[in-house]
């Protein structure tokens, strides 16, 4: 029997997926990331605090299957809280559940698995993945339930981390995989889903920033607009995100949205609609799935959000694994730090991390 | 699409498929048959509640009263001097702060690698108004008797160190500090919960004012425990209540449990000798064969006395979770530091204070071997060892086996 561990949150999507694998025969072993310990944002339940663990405790006892739980916290500190700290303070917009997946997830458990005997780590993301017979290449695309595709949140990873990687969801819908949980009667088949950071319960993000970086967060700034009047004042640069249109406390006769933010001066810098908009984007670290070397030119559908429906583009990958991105028409929200992934039909081609836009 | 058998679902399974080899002693020991059979009829015809006036009651309390005189006799002491509890913690907790809290504001003087069950009631203490202080051990693992007296002041109340640390085995120097305290008129209590069954035990020749012990580490029964108070040491109970156990601890007595107790206590006379005669010389090959195979690991304590069953050992370049978890797969049970509710290992505070820095604590394994081992199973953990160490340190997988998750073919 093949062994496979399973990333057990202690949610209804990758429980389902440890019983999936079960039941075609895997042995299973399921592995959760303890994330908790001080200053880790502390939530008791959504992912990876100490409720969610023993949810899946539950479900994996309930499914017969050994369960363990991992000391991650050290490195989810260094690898997830500490950027995402460090990206607000610099005017930028972390994406921390990406980097949990490349760092965490795909590395330091994918690691573990293998050193417990799995051949495969698995875990409950919507995707697909398939193996491309002419390059030898893994392939990743979007599941069968575009609603609930996660495939953007693994756009970051390398050819050796999708070898050893199982997604048994992906060919299901999130009401077939409730289904599925509430006649196997799991114990989380009616668990709500964690809409929220995993580590800012209620949304409080900017609590965990005073807590990671303590003094550094909170500093009253102004705003301004593009020539630099001064239209208000801010209590923290990290409050902002590019695109943003509540919470300026800025009156004016038409909608004022974040254009950029400079981290240098301190300042929320507002405009218009029209000057929010972006011609493109200059993406760094930017990672290519289905081949090791693009071409000079690649029509995409961008996506600058998880949520964002996607942009036409056209991607010109430049040296050191950067990548220029002109969209079609502007776009608004284009927020430095933020990932733009790149999709063809319902495959991810790849992706990178926006460091300025133009 | 959505075929799924009647496998799924099923509860957790109690049969094993790889054959179970149990190393883990100190956290826990298998319950001798005739410990079982002891407690038989007291969970079903002898039901009655020993304080009551009538024969059923007299009858129990005349087996819960020989209980207790097996147990005194295990620990050298006087029935009147042994207090029936609810295990090693319960028994811990109500000689610390059972003294203590009869002296407020008074000092107490432990060490910085007791149990959690003490460390806790000390820092309870702490927060009552008590100053406590904390003796570190030396790097071997093993208290200075010396630091613990140096750190009596006029006003200690109570000094406590444990006789042996579940951690290390280390055995720890209570000699020459329960003379120190008995000399100077303050109550010494030891923690000899790990000891009991293992080493030679007796309450006097400690010497300690109080002594606590567990049922279950030496094949008795989860659930219930034992503390020795020496005649005229005053405690106050933990919980109010009926009076029972003259006084000391309130609740219906365990009858059951304590006789089980009992038999565990009988049954444990000849412990010591087993130990070190058969588990002994186990443990020692186990040390020398991974030493042998595995250079540069370390046995933590290994130059102090310790218990003759536990190998603390400390495997450079790996991690001691991954490699417990893989020894669990492989169908080893051990154990490190202490785990957490949700299964999470706990970093070992006993390894800390005696200097290991985070990554060498997580790098230690803790093997406590019991009288059911045999030389096999320790043989076929040292055949697997080198292997498996060697995939852990190296992160090579036993099986690499590409391929695709999903079951479909897919268009481009």
């Amino acid at each position: 029997m093949m062994r496979v561990a399973v990333a057990m949150s202690g949610g209804v999507d990758s429980s389902v997926a440890a019983a999936l694998l079960r039941d075609r025969g895997w042995e299973v072993v399921g592995l959760s990331m303890n994330l908790g310990g001080p200053g880790a944002g502390g939530t008791d339940r959504r992912c990876c605090g100490g409720r969610d663990l023993l949810d899946a405790r539950a479900v994996a006892s309930r499914l017969g299957i050994p369960y363990y739980a991992l000391d991650f916290h050290a490195d989810f500190r260094r690898e997830v809280l500490r950027p995402f700290a460090d990206d607000y303070l610099r005017g930028r917009t972390p994406s921390p559940c990406i980097l949990c997946n490349s760092e965490l997830k795909f590395r330091r458990l994918q690691t573990a698995a293998r050193r417990l005997g799995a051949s495969h780590l698995a875990t409950g993301h919507y995707a697909r993945m398939m193996r491309d017979e002419s390059s030898g290449r893994f392939r990743l695309f979007q599941g069968a339930d575009r609603g609930k595709d996660q495939s953007y949140f693994l756009f970051n990873l390398g050819q050796e981390q999708l070898a050893s990687l199982l997604l048994p969801l992906g060919d299901y819908t999130k009401a077939e995989v409730r289904r599925l949980a509430g006649e196997w009667r799991l114990p989380v088949a009616a668990k709500a889903e964690s809409q929220d950071l995993c580590f800012a319960p209620s949304g409080d993000y900017r609590r965990v920033i005073q807590a990671v970086a303590p003094g550094r967060s909170r500093k009253p700034g102004d705003i301004v607009d593009r020539d630099g009047r001064v239209l208000g004042r801010h209590d923290g640069l990290e409050g902002f995100t590019v695109g943003q249109r509540r919470g300026l406390g800025v009156a004016a006769e038409a909608p004022l949205f974040v254009v950029a933010l400079d981290p240098a001066g301190n300042r929320v810098i507002v405009g218009g609609r029209a000057e929010a908009g972006r011609r493109g984007l200059v993406a760094d670290r930017v990672n290519w799935i289905p081949f090791p070397d693009p071409p000079a030119r690649v029509e995409v559908e961008a996506r600058i959000r998880s949520r964002h429906p996607g942009a036409a583009a056209v991607v010109r990958p430049g040296p050191g694994r950067t990548a220029r991105v002109e969209f079609r028409s502007p776009q608004t929200g284009v927020a430095p730090g933020q990932a733009v992934v790149f999709f063809r039909r319902d495959e991810v081609l790849g992706g990178g991390w926006i460091r300025e836009v133009y | 699409m959505l075929r799924f058998s009647a496998t799924v679902g099923r509860s957790w399974s109690a049969e094993p498929t790889v054959k179970r080899i149990y190393l883990d002693h100190n956290a826990t020991t298998p319950q001798a048959p005739e410990v079982g059979q002891a407690m038989q009829p007291f969970f079903t015809s002898e039901f009655a509640n020993p304080s009551s006036i009538h024969l059923d009651g007299q009858r129990v309390r005349h087996r819960l009263e020989e209980a207790r005189a097996e147990v005194a006799a295990f620990l050298g002491g006087e029935t009147d001097e042994i207090v029936f509890t609810g295990g090693g913690t319960e028994s811990v907790n109500l000689a610390i702060l059972g003294v203590a809290r009869l002296r407020p504001g008074g000092h107490v003087v432990t060490t910085a690698i007791e149990h959690p069950a003490g460390l806790e009631a000390c820092r309870q203490l702490e927060a009552e108004g008590h100053p406590v202080t904390y003796v570190p051990p030396g790097p071997d693992g093993a208290i200075d008797p010396d630091g613990v007296i140096a750190a009596i002041r006029p006003e200690t109340v109570l000094v406590s160190v444990m006789h042996s640390n579940n951690e290390t085995g280390v055995l720890q120097p209570v000699g020459p500090v329960g003379r120190e305290c008995r000399r100077r008129g303050i109550p010494f209590h030891s923690d000899a919960v790990q000891s009991a069954g293992k080493t030679e035990l007796r309450a006097k020749e400690v010497p300690a004012d109080l002594l606590s012990i567990a049922a279950h580490k030496f094949y008795g029964p989860k659930g219930v425990g034992a503390l020795y108070v020496r005649r005229g040491v005053r405690i106050r109970s933990l919980h109010p209540g009926g009076g029972q156990e003259d006084g000391r601890r309130a609740g219906t007595e365990p009858v059951a449990l304590a006789v089980g107790m009992a038999r565990a206590c009988a049954l444990a006379r000849r412990l010591p000798f087993r130990y070190r005669e058969w588990v002994g010389p186990l443990r020692d090959r186990l040390e020398r064969g991974i030493r042998e195979r595995l250079p540069g690991t370390r046995v933590s304590g290994a130059n102090a006395p310790r218990l003759p069953n536990t190998a603390s050992i400390r495997f450079p370049g790996m991690r001691a979770e991954e490699f417990l978890i893989r020894l669990d797969l492989e169908g080893f049970a051990a154990s490190a530091g202490t785990a957490c509710a949700s299964g999470t290992p706990r970093p070992s505070h006993v390894l800390r204070a005696m200097g290991f820095g985070p990554a060498a604590v997580r790098q230690t394994v803790r093997f406590s071997l019991g009288v059911g081992n045999q030389p096999a199973e320790i043989d076929h953990l040292l055949d697997l060892l080198p292997a498996l160490v060697g995939e852990l340190r190296r992160g090579m997988p036993a099986s690499a086996a590409a391929g695709s998750g999903s079951r479909r073919r897919w268009l481009g």
